[in-house]
């Protein structure tokens, strides 16, 4: 059965303050779908409330995963349901060395006893960490520490790569990316398409979208979904910008929970 | 009822003591006047710790152990956590050292690996001249005490230009809380001769055995571009009280390297400095300790710069639970004319409960204008944006725990010189952590 993934009246808030005000959105295996929207509009925090961050409080909605309620999990369980975030800032960790991450994190989706060989693992470690033309020395390398902005992202792709997620989200994935970085990330989430997976790009910038084609476009404002539409939204709202979508709504201030 | 004397040693118990081991004149009257010694002066005081409300005359008294014949007459436990000890191997039960073994190889360099009792007999004049060098007698009620009782013990001397690739190893171990432990080990490192150094210091008994206050001595002596690793890993039942001081004087463009395993279950002082004499001379110390059940410890690594261009680098790494409480100190002084040198130190705590306590204390005392120092420390809990991360990609909240924990204490860990060693230092970690 082809991935489901619904996200139904959404409403977050993080410290008391509303940030997702109602937030529907429906992604099916093989879509690829992009929320763009200048920044403060609340799509990082879209990110993080699907994934579970202990600092954003639901408050309202379901979001629902091929029949069965994301938002009842713990953020191990999500991911494990097939729920990927590539993060716009990944965490540091000293001492874990990116193997032994990788390898704990696709260990923990197999039953003990069944892990992955080491043989198995570093295969495939190496084959997609050439295609995403990273040196073979992060491997080794403690979890993010020291990477540059571009090699953290070229990381997340990486991890999304070995664990094979149903639904993905790449929050500003682009952002601190070179055009050569760029490409090579796009090329890592084109290779990745199929009818089994869903994609959810948060950007704010078209350029991204230049190399991996969306099907449907949103722009978020104020906490909402205010506007879909095909790719052609996207080279609009590259040539001229936002201000047309907020006229055309009345919306004077986009920005959402910005004291 | 018995009645604990402040200072549990006198003369005519040492003496009675040289004459059992039929030690030479010298030591007889070194270990008489550590006796008197011990009778004016105090116990050391360390920041924030009162070890005075420990039982340190606890010492117990001297019995004499069965020399082993070969390693296989070891318990299994034991004998697993030095492998095979293919260079060098001397092995300490409770009072007395039972076993010693140093390959041909060596031994025809030149090298010494024996007990520190029969180098007193058969090297006299080269342990004489260095025993007490780096800790003297006259320090303190500790350093007076031990030079009175120690027993067994290590003496290890390197000669000139000798470089030993494979690690030489020691076991001490109790397994009689009513006899006396208190190892001494004497490291001597001719100029420019390498040497790596492994110790194990535990205890194979059931808990809940009699209060022993544990004293070991560690004395290393460095010569000109001499190199000397030194890894010692400490766990013993948490009836003994450990109290360790390690020091080490090192010459011209000598190197010091030590790595401190404290995962012992009792009370611990545990007090480890590099006085950097010569010019260029250079010391790195790595130490890791967790704390557990209710547990103090006084940690203390030093560096004291009196060489020109000499350098220090320090980390401590320690993880607190329970009621555990960690008292953690970092001093780099660097003395008037020691022009460019560089001392760096790190103290980092993780906290796994509200109730443990770690309190890390970097400290730079700095009489020299020409120098660079460095310092960093910090006390935290497990970082949720951390455990937040680890999780998104399907990983348990217990286990990206264990792995921040784990990771926490990797940049010591993975530096242990043996692999065997490093390995049981893991399980060491599991067994304390998971415990």
């Amino acid at each position: 059965m082809a991935t489901q993934f619904k996200i139904d009246g959404l409403k977050a808030s993080i410290e008391g303050k509303e940030i997702l005000k109602g937030i529907n959105l429906e992604i099916k295996g093989g879509e690829i779908h992009a929320i763009m929207g200048p920044n403060g509009t609340g799509k990082s925090t879209l990110a993080s409330a699907l994934m579970g961050h202990p600092k954003y409080e639901v408050t309202d909605g379901e979001v629902i995963l091929d029949g069965e309620d994301v938002l009842e999990m713990a953020v191990d369980e999500r991911a494990r349901a097939g729920l990927f975030l590539a993060m716009q800032y990944p965490s540091e960790i000293t001492g874990v060395t990116n193997s032994d991450f990788l390898r704990s994190a696709i260990n923990a989706r197999r039953e003990e006893g069944n892990e992955i060989s080491l043989i198995k693992f570093i295969r495939q470690m190496e084959s997609k960490m050439k295609e995403l033309e990273m040196n073979p020395e992060f491997a080794h390398r403690y979890l993010n520490e020291g990477f540059s902005g571009g090699e953290k992202k070229r990381n997340e792709i990486l991890q999304m790569m070995m664990i094979d997620p149903k639904i993905v989200v790449l929050d500003e994935i682009d952002s601190g990316l070179d055009i050569d970085a760029l490409k090579i990330v796009a090329n890592g989430v084109n290779s990745m398409r199929s009818e089994e997976r869903g994609f959810l790009i948060i950007t704010h910038y078209q350029r991204l979208l230049d190399y991996i084609k969306p099907d449907f476009v949103h722009v978020m404002m104020q906490g909402r979904i205010v506007k879909s539409g095909g790719p052609e939204l996207a080279e609009r709202l590259e040539s001229e910008g936002y201000d047309w979508v907020k006229e055309e709504l009345g919306i004077v201030d986009e920005t959402v929970g910005q004291a | 009822m018995t009645t604990q004397l402040s200072t549990p040693v006198n003369r005519q118990m040492t003496e009675a003591l040289s004459l059992a081991k039929g030690e030479p004149d010298w030591l007889a009257a070194l270990r008489a006047k550590g006796a008197d010694l011990a009778e004016t002066l105090e116990w050391p005081k360390p920041e924030k710790v009162r070890i005075d409300r420990w039982n340190l005359t606890a010492l117990g008294s001297h019995k004499a152990e069965q020399p082993l014949a070969s390693i296989e007459e070891l318990p299994e436990a034991l004998r697993e956590l030095s492998a095979d000890a293919p260079a060098g191997f001397v092995v300490q039960r409770n009072s007395t050292a039972v076993f010693k073994q140093l390959s041909p190889e060596l031994q025809a360099k030149g090298v010494i690996f024996t007990d520190l009792e029969t180098a007193a007999r058969e090297h006299g004049e080269l342990v004489q001249k260095y025993l007490f060098q780096a800790v003297a007698q006259d320090e303190n009620k500790l350093t007076a005490i031990h030079s009175a009782i120690w027993n067994g013990g290590v003496f290890l001397y390197v000669p000139k230009n000798v470089e030993v690739e494979l690690p030489l190893q020691a076991l001490f171990y109790s397994d009689d809380a009513a006899a006396a432990f208190a190892p001494r080990v004497l490291v001597v490192a001719e100029n420019n001769s390498r040497v790596t150094y492994v110790d194990n210091v535990v205890s194979a008994y059931a808990d809940g055995g009699q209060t022993l206050a544990k004293q070991s001595i560690i004395e290393v002596i460095v010569k000109p571009g001499a190199s000397v690793r030194y890894a010692t890993v400490h766990h013993m039942a948490d009836n003994i009280i450990d109290l360790s001081i390690r020091r080490a004087i090192i010459d011209n463009d000598g190197r010091m390297e030590w790595i401190v395993g404290d995962l012992h279950d009792g009370h611990v002082l545990s007090d480890t400095q590099s006085y950097l004499k010569g010019n260029g001379s250079n010391s790195d110390a790595k130490a890791i300790s967790i704390g557990t059940n209710a547990q103090q410890m006084s940690l203390t690594t030093g560096a004291v710069h009196w060489g020109r261009s000499s350098e220090s680098n320090m980390v401590t790494r320690a993880v607190m639970k329970d009621q555990a409480s960690a008292i953690i100190n970092g001093i780099t002084k660097i003395e008037k004319g020691a022009t460019k040198a560089n001392g760096v130190q790190m103290e980092k705590v993780l906290m796994l409960s509200p109730k443990s306590r770690g309190d890390a204390n970097p400290i730079l005392l700095i009489d020299e204008d020409d120098v660079k120092a460095g310092h960093a420390a910090s006390v935290g809990q497990v970082n949720p944006e951390q455990v937040y991360y680890l999780m998104s990609r399907g990983i348990s909240k217990q286990d990206a725990e264990r792995l921040i924990i784990h990771g926490f204490l990797a940049p010591v860990v993975s530096e242990i010189p043996i692999e065997a060693v490093q390995k049981q230092l893991q399980r060491l970690l599991e067994r304390k952590l998971e415990g």
